[in-house]
């Protein structure tokens, strides 16, 4: 599966294009409707065409995204998968209850990551160790709180609250509490 | 003139607080209040922006939680709400030349709105009452971290808020279809029809087209309203929900958390907010860039049957859009994830984007325009949501959001630059506009000034939007604190585009009370010695 850093960088680089392009285009619009020419009306065909482009752009992003985020059927279909390791959490009193100290994954491996939070909303997401972030989920008690994630890539990751559940929800981290490993001992 | 006298008697002594009629006041005072509550959240957002870089030792923790949890409040209540009304209850009787149906409610949507946001602020700021805005359930009832006392005062500033906000729907809507002393009597349903826009869509249809009864930004503002009367409600009630565990809580009496369903809550939270950010914001905006759009160029709306159309399909938009905010609740039905999540809000770039073309057509048809105050503000405007809007329709996305959702990517390039860049630059080109208007021809102290502002803002806004993105980009978490500087570079840029942002209030600020003098700024506050329910002296 294709990481998520992946997607960021290009979801960075088509964001900033954009930006670069509309910035550019009102910059001359802002110059050509104040200097010189005549009023023109737009044509309808032209009105319509854009119409048409953004009915376009609306449907088909995500059209797009599900077919080439590799978690997104993955996520919307997991009860289809079959996880190769289940790790259940749980939440409380603003603390994380791990099954181990130390969960370690093997590479390659779809790992379940079912989390239940006996008192407030919390969050779930695991990050790397730059800080960047892996995935989240939010974590709502009364209801099943799970994530099937591939893990591709092997590294040592950081879990943390990702929803505000409160000023003590600032402190809920457990350090470098998974590690994905290369059974065959060959860190790639 | 001497600086004194400037400062104390506005430019060249034009303001009159004197000439002003009831109702050129009331919309003064709404707009200077809601300027002071904006004061606030700039100073509040510097505050934040500085503890992000360093934990300063003059702000607890929980004082930066509280921060937090008001600055939205009093951005969205205290500031744009109080513009918003100020500006909407003077255009409404000026657009559809009738008086207003009672300034009298006018003044008491004011005293709760300004009083109501002062109280939650105080409230928040005493007791460090820091549930953020989101209350999720059961955080309201989560008494270990969060007085109740302070919980109880904050709730009921909301709900003053409220009742004020209903007085402005029914003032609107009665302003629309009533009758005034003297007047033929008005088809009361067929003017609510056409504000509302069912005869604009039945012209759709039609053969031979039937004028429009109420013209198109009367008719946004009415659609605006309609979801601020669902969203006013939904608010009221959740607060009285919130209140009764309090009070429950003071009285000694633990209701159970587990009582109400925590995801059943958060869908009916997000559908409620969700008419704020994604119905009434949006469609009061597209409304305002018509009105500003025809009034600066003198000319008809471009495609304007299609934008009433717009308008109306954005109202049905706003009701059915709110599962993009639970996109990362696993529990939440797929079906809502991709139909409304996904689905549905990709329509807000379809109706936004025509909105944005509409209002340039426009423009365009009547060039060469000289780049006045309300033009230039409203570009901005424009470029503002233009930027935002895709934005957010990334993050409403089933696999972006599984790795932007709680980032600081969607409070920065989504939310403050639809905000502070979108809608403020919008409601800044509508007050350039109605200045000379509701000041009786006051004129402006300094055109540089303007202009200073304008950069700021613009370059700020932006920036400081942008920055934040970068860091949601690489994990950064919203309503969270890294006290390592793990992303400092971000932020400390940040920081400096807000200190921008700053600077171009502050410069707004002491322009507009060199404009009408401090003087005249208490006068806007005193009893008007004009009487009638005229609009503008005659």
């Amino acid at each position: 599966m294709v990481d998520s850093t992946v997607v960021i960088n290009g979801q960075t680089l088509a964001y900033t294009f954009y930006c670069i392009v509309l910035i550019l285009l009102m910059a001359w619009f802002a110059y050509k409707v104040t200097k010189g020419g005549s009023g023109t009306f737009v044509k309808p065909a032209i009105f319509y065409t854009f119409v048409g482009f953004l009915t376009v752009l609306g449907v088909s992003l995500h059209i797009i995204t599900y077919n080439t985020i590799p978690w997104a059927e993955m996520d919307l279909n997991r009860a289809n998968y079959t996880p190769d390791k289940t790790f259940v959490i749980t939440v409380q009193d603003h603390k994380f209850t791990l099954p181990s100290n130390k969960m370690i994954i093997d590479l390659n491996d779809k790992v379940l990551f079912d989390v239940k939070s006996n008192d407030l909303t919390y969050g779930f997401g695991l990050f790397r160790s730059d800080n960047t972030m892996m995935f989240q989920m939010q974590v709502v008690p009364g209801h099943r709180n799970d994530i099937l994630w591939h893990f591709t890539k092997p590294g040592v990751y950081t879990i943390r609250s990702t929803e505000y559940s409160g000023p003590k929800g600032v402190f809920m981290i457990e350090k470098d509490v998974v590690e994905v490993v290369d059974p065959r001992g060959i860190i790639k | 003139m001497s600086f004194i006298k400037t400062l104390m008697n506005g430019e060249e002594g034009l303001f009159k607080g004197d000439t002003l009629t009831p109702m050129q006041k009331m919309a003064l005072r709404f707009v200077v209040v809601g300027l002071v509550y904006y004061g606030f959240v700039v100073i509040e957002g510097m505050l934040m922006r500085v503890y992000e870089v360093t934990p300063v030792s003059f702000i607890s923790q929980s004082q930066f939680f509280a921060i937090m949890t008001a600055h939205p409040l009093v951005g969205i209540f205290g500031s744009t709400y109080s513009i918003v009304f100020g500006a909407f209850l003077f255009l409404v009787p000026f657009l559809m030349k009738k008086p207003l149906w009672s300034i009298k409610m006018a003044n008491w949507n004011f005293v709760l709105v300004t009083g109501g946001t002062f109280i939650f602020w105080f409230a928040g700021f005493v007791s460090h009452y820091a549930p953020l805005y989101t209350l999720y359930w059961p955080l309201p009832a989560d008494f270990n971290q969060f007085s109740v006392w302070g919980g109880t005062f904050f709730i009921v500033g909301i709900a003053l808020v409220m009742v004020g906000t209903m007085l402005f729907i029914i003032n609107i809507f009665k302003t629309i279809t009533y009758t005034p002393e003297g007047w033929e009597k008005q088809p009361a349903g067929a003017l609510l029809g056409s504000a509302l826009g069912i005869s604009g869509f039945k012209n759709l249809f039609r053969k031979n087209k039937k004028e429009h009864l109420v013209s198109l930004p009367v008719a946004a503002i009415a659609r605006g309203t309609v979801d601020m009367a669902f969203n006013t409600g939904i608010i009221l009630f959740t607060g009285v929900l919130i209140l009764i565990y309090m009070v429950g809580s003071i009285l000694g009496f633990d209701l159970k958390t587990t009582a109400i369903d925590a995801l059943l809550y958060k869908n009916w939270f997000w559908w409620g907010l969700d008419l704020i950010a994604d119905g009434l914001v949006l469609i009061f905006v597209a409304g305002t860039w018509y009105l500003l759009a025809t009034l600066i160029t003198g000319k008809k709306l471009f495609m304007q049957n299609i934008a009433r159309a717009a308008l109306l399909v954005e109202l049905v938009v706003s009701w059915t859009v709110w599962s993009h905010h639970l996109l990362s609740d696993q529990s939440q039905p797929g079906m809502l994830k991709v139909l409304s999540g996904e689905m549905v809000t990709a329509f807000e770039l379809i109706t936004q984007g025509l909105a944005f073309f509409i209002t340039l057509a426009t423009l365009w048809s009547a060039r060469p325009l000289k780049m006045t105050n309300p033009l230039k503000f409203l570009l901005g405007g424009l470029l503002g949501f233009a930027l935002a809007v895709p934005a957010g329709i990334m993050q409403a996305d089933v696999g972006l959001n599984r790795i932007l959702h709680n980032t600081q990517w969607v409070i920065g390039p989504h939310v403050h630059v639809a905000i502070l860049v979108g809608l403020t630059m919008t409601l800044y080109s509508a007050i350039y506009f109605l200045f000379p208007i509701l000041t009786n021809g006051a004129k402006m102290y300094s055109q540089k000034l303007v202009n200073i502002h304008f950069w700021c803002h613009l370059i700020g806004g932006i920036g400081m939007g942008a920055f934040m993105g970068m860091a949601g980009l690489n994990g950064m978490l919203r309503r969270s604190l890294y006290v390592n500087g793990e992303f400092n570079t971000y932020m400390i840029l940040a920081a400096l585009a807000g200190t921008l942002l700053l600077i171009g209030f502050l410069v707004f600020f002491y322009n507009i009370v060199m404009s009408v003098g401090v003087k005249g700024v208490i006068d806007i506050f005193l009893p008007a010695k004009v009487k009638g329910k005229n609009l503008l002296p005659e």
